[in-house]
C-alpha cells in the first residue's frame, strides 16, 4: 500500500522540521510553510516521513494511505 | 417518467420574469412552468444525471454525483442551499433567490426528497435583504411541501460561500473553510451527509424534473448541455443577468448586454477566480467548456466583465489582488503571507516602481501558493494574477516607464454590481 504525504494547512505553523527531516519531499515557501512532494512516498523513505510526522509539533503533517 | 412541455428556446430560468416586477408568486410561477411534479426518488437523479447538468457555484462538479453521493448515505442532513453568492461582480444568484424563489425552492425541495432529506436550509449573506424577504413571503406561501425549509443569513465576505465554511457557520462555528476531507456529503451539518447547492443549479434541477432531460439538452452543446445565467457588466451598454444558452458565441453574449460600451481591450471571464482573455481572442469563443478550456479558463460563477480600452488592466488587476489577499480567511500561511505578497508586488508592477524580475518572482508565487490552502482562495487568486501578467504585460512595460493610457474602471469590488439584476 502506498502513503502519501499531506498537510493540514490551518493547523501548520511552519516550524519548518518536517523538510530538515526529510528534505527529499519537503521544502519550505519563502514564509516558510512546508512545499509536500506529494506523490506516493518511496519505501525507503518511510521511516524518515513518519518521523516528520511525530515531530510536527501541531500535528499538521498527515501520511495517509492512498485512497 | 413522463414529463410536461417546456417552452422553446429562451429564457427558461427567467421565464415569467417582469421587468422591474417583484418576485414572481406561487400562482404566477405555477402558471408559467406547472406544479411541482412528484418524481421517483432515483428516477430524479437519473433525469439530472441524463441532462448532464454541472454545479453553477463554480466548481463545476456534476450535480447527479453530488446527489447520488449523499442519496447513498444514511441518516443523511438537510439540502443547503448555497446563495452566498460572494463573488463581487455576480448577481444571478440574488435574482433567482429575490425574484423566482419559488423556483429555487422546487429545486431544493426535488433534490432533498431525491437525497432522503427533511429539511431545506437556505443561505445567504445579511446584505441581500431583498432575497430574505422574497424566500420568506414564498415559504409562507408554501403549503404542500414534505420538508421544512428556513432562511439562514451570514455575514458577507469572499470565502462565506465555500462549502465547508457554510457547514461551519451552520454548525455554530466561524464562517471559515475547515480542513477536508471529510467533504460535506461526507460529514456536514451536524456531522450529517449534506448536500450543498447553488441556486441556480437547484432552479435546473426544477425544470430538469419537470420537463425532463431531453427537453435539457436542446439548447447547448453536447458537452456543455442547457443553458447558464451570466452577470455581463463593466465596458457593456446593459449590464446585467442574463440567461443565455450554452455555445454562445462570447461576441453574442456582449451583444445580449448591448454590446460593448467602448473598444474592448480585455475580458475577465469567470470573475474574480477568473481569466483575463484579450478581447480579440475572446470574442471567437463560446460560452463552452471545451472552448474556455483551450485558455485556460472556466465560467466558474458566471460572471463577464468586459474591460475598455480607456481602462488600464494592470491597475484593475493590482485592486482586485489586494481584495482577494484581504478577503482571506486567514487560516492557512502559503495565502495569508503569500497572497499578500503577491498583491504587493502587483501593486510595485502597476505603479512602475518594480525590477524588471518581479514578474518572474510573482509567478514564483502564484506557482508555489496553489492547492495549499484549505480551500481554493489561494488557487483562484494565482490563476487570476498569472492571466493578469500574460494578458496586460505590455501594460506592465508601460508602467515601468512612467506611462498609463487608462482612466480607472472601478470594478466592482464587495458588493454586486447589479442590484437585483436586469433582465434580459
Amino acid at each position: 500500500m502506498s502513503r502519501r504525504l499531506r498537510v493540514n494547512p490551518i493547523t501548520c505553523e511552519a516550524h519548518g522540521l518536517c523538510a530538515e527531516l526529510l528534505p527529499e519531499l519537503i521544502r519550505l515557501d519563502d514564509w516558510g510553510y512546508p512545499i509536500l512532494d506529494d506523490s506516493a512516498v518511496p519505501s525507503e523513505l518511510l521511516g524518515l516521513a513518519r518521523r516528520a510526522v511525530d515531530a510536527c509539533p501541531t500535528l499538521a503533517l498527515l501520511l495517509d494511505d492512498d485512497a | 417518467m413522463t414529463f410536461a412541455d417546456g417552452h422553446d428556446g429562451l429564457p427558461r430560468l427567467l421565464a415569467g420574469l417582469e421587468p422591474g416586477g417583484g418576485a414572481v408568486s406561487l400562482a404566477a410561477h405555477t402558471r408559467v412552468h406547472g406544479p411541482l411534479p412528484r418524481v421517483v426518488t432515483h428516477q430524479l437523479i437519473e433525469e439530472v444525471e441524463r441532462s448532464g447538468l454541472r454545479g453553477r457555484g463554480g466548481a463545476d462538479f456534476p450535480t447527479a454525483r453530488k446527489l447520488r453521493a449523499v442519496a447513498e448515505r444514511r441518516r443523511v442532513g438537510p439540502v443547503i442551499v448555497n446563495g452566498s453568492e460572494t463573488e463581487p461582480a455576480s448577481a444571478k444568484d440574488r435574482l433567482l433567490l429575490s425574484r423566482l424563489p419559488h423556483l429555487v425552492l422546487d429545486g431544493a425541495v426535488l433534490a432533498a426528497d431525491a437525497v432522503g432529506s427533511r429539511q431545506v436550509i437556505v443561505k445567504v449573506g445579511e446584505n441581500a435583504v431583498d432575497a430574505v424577504a422574497a424566500l420568506d413571503a414564498a415559504i409562507a406561501a408554501r403549503d404542500r411541501d414534505p420538508v421544512s425549509i428556513e432562511v439562514v443569513t451570514a455575514p458577507e465576505g469572499y470565502v462565506a460561500g465555500e462549502e465547508s465554511a457554510v457547514v461551519h457557520y451552520l454548525n455554530g462555528g466561524d464562517q471559515l473553510p475547515t480542513f477536508i476531507p471529510p467533504r460535506p456529503f461526507e460529514r456536514g451539518y451536524r456531522g450529517r451527509p449534506t448536500l450543498i447547492q447553488n441556486p441556480e443549479t437547484l432552479a435546473q434541477v426544477a425544470l430538469v424534473a419537470r420537463f425532463g432531460s431531453r427537453w435539457y439538452r436542446e439548447l447547448g452543446t453536447v458537452a456543455d448541455p442547457g443553458s447558464a445565467l451570466v452577470t455581463i457588466t463593466g465596458a457593456v451598454r446593459a449590464s446585467g443577468v442574463y440567461e443565455l444558452a450554452f455555445g454562445t458565441a462570447m461576441s453574442d453574449l456582449l451583444a445580449a448586454a448591448g454590446g460593448p460600451s467602448e473598444p474592448l481591450r480585455a475580458l475577465l471571464v469567470g470573475g474574480y477566480f477568473g481569466t483575463w482573455m484579450e478581447a480579440s481572442r475572446a470574442k471567437a469563443l463560446r460560452l463552452a467548456r471545451e472552448d474556455l478550456r483551450t485558455v485556460g479558463c472556466t465560467l466558474g460563477s458566471g460572471v463577464l466583465i468586459a474591460l475598455g480600452e480607456s481602462s488600464c488592466g494592470l491597475h484593475e488587476s493590482a485592486r482586485v489582488i489586494a481584495y482577494l489577499a484581504g478577503q482571506s480567511a486567514g487560516q492557512c500561511g502559503p495565502c495569508v503571507y503569500g497572497l499578500r505578497a503577491i498583491a504587493d508586488s502587483v501593486a510595485a508592477l502597476a505603479d512602475g516602481v518594480a525590477h524588471p524580475s518581479e514578474h518572474r518572482r510573482v509567478l514564483g508565487w502564484t506557482s508555489d501558493v496553489r492547492g495549499r490552502g484549505a480551500c481554493h482562495h489561494p488557487d483562484g487568486a494565482a490563476r487570476f494574477v498569472e492571466s493578469a501578467l500574460s494578458v496586460f504585460s505590455e501594460e506592465i512595460e508601460e508602467h515601468r516607464s512612467g506611462r498609463c493610457r487608462a482612466v480607472p474602471a472601478g470594478l466592482p469590488l464587495g458588493g454586486p454590481a447589479v442590484a437585483g439584476g436586469r433582465l434580459r
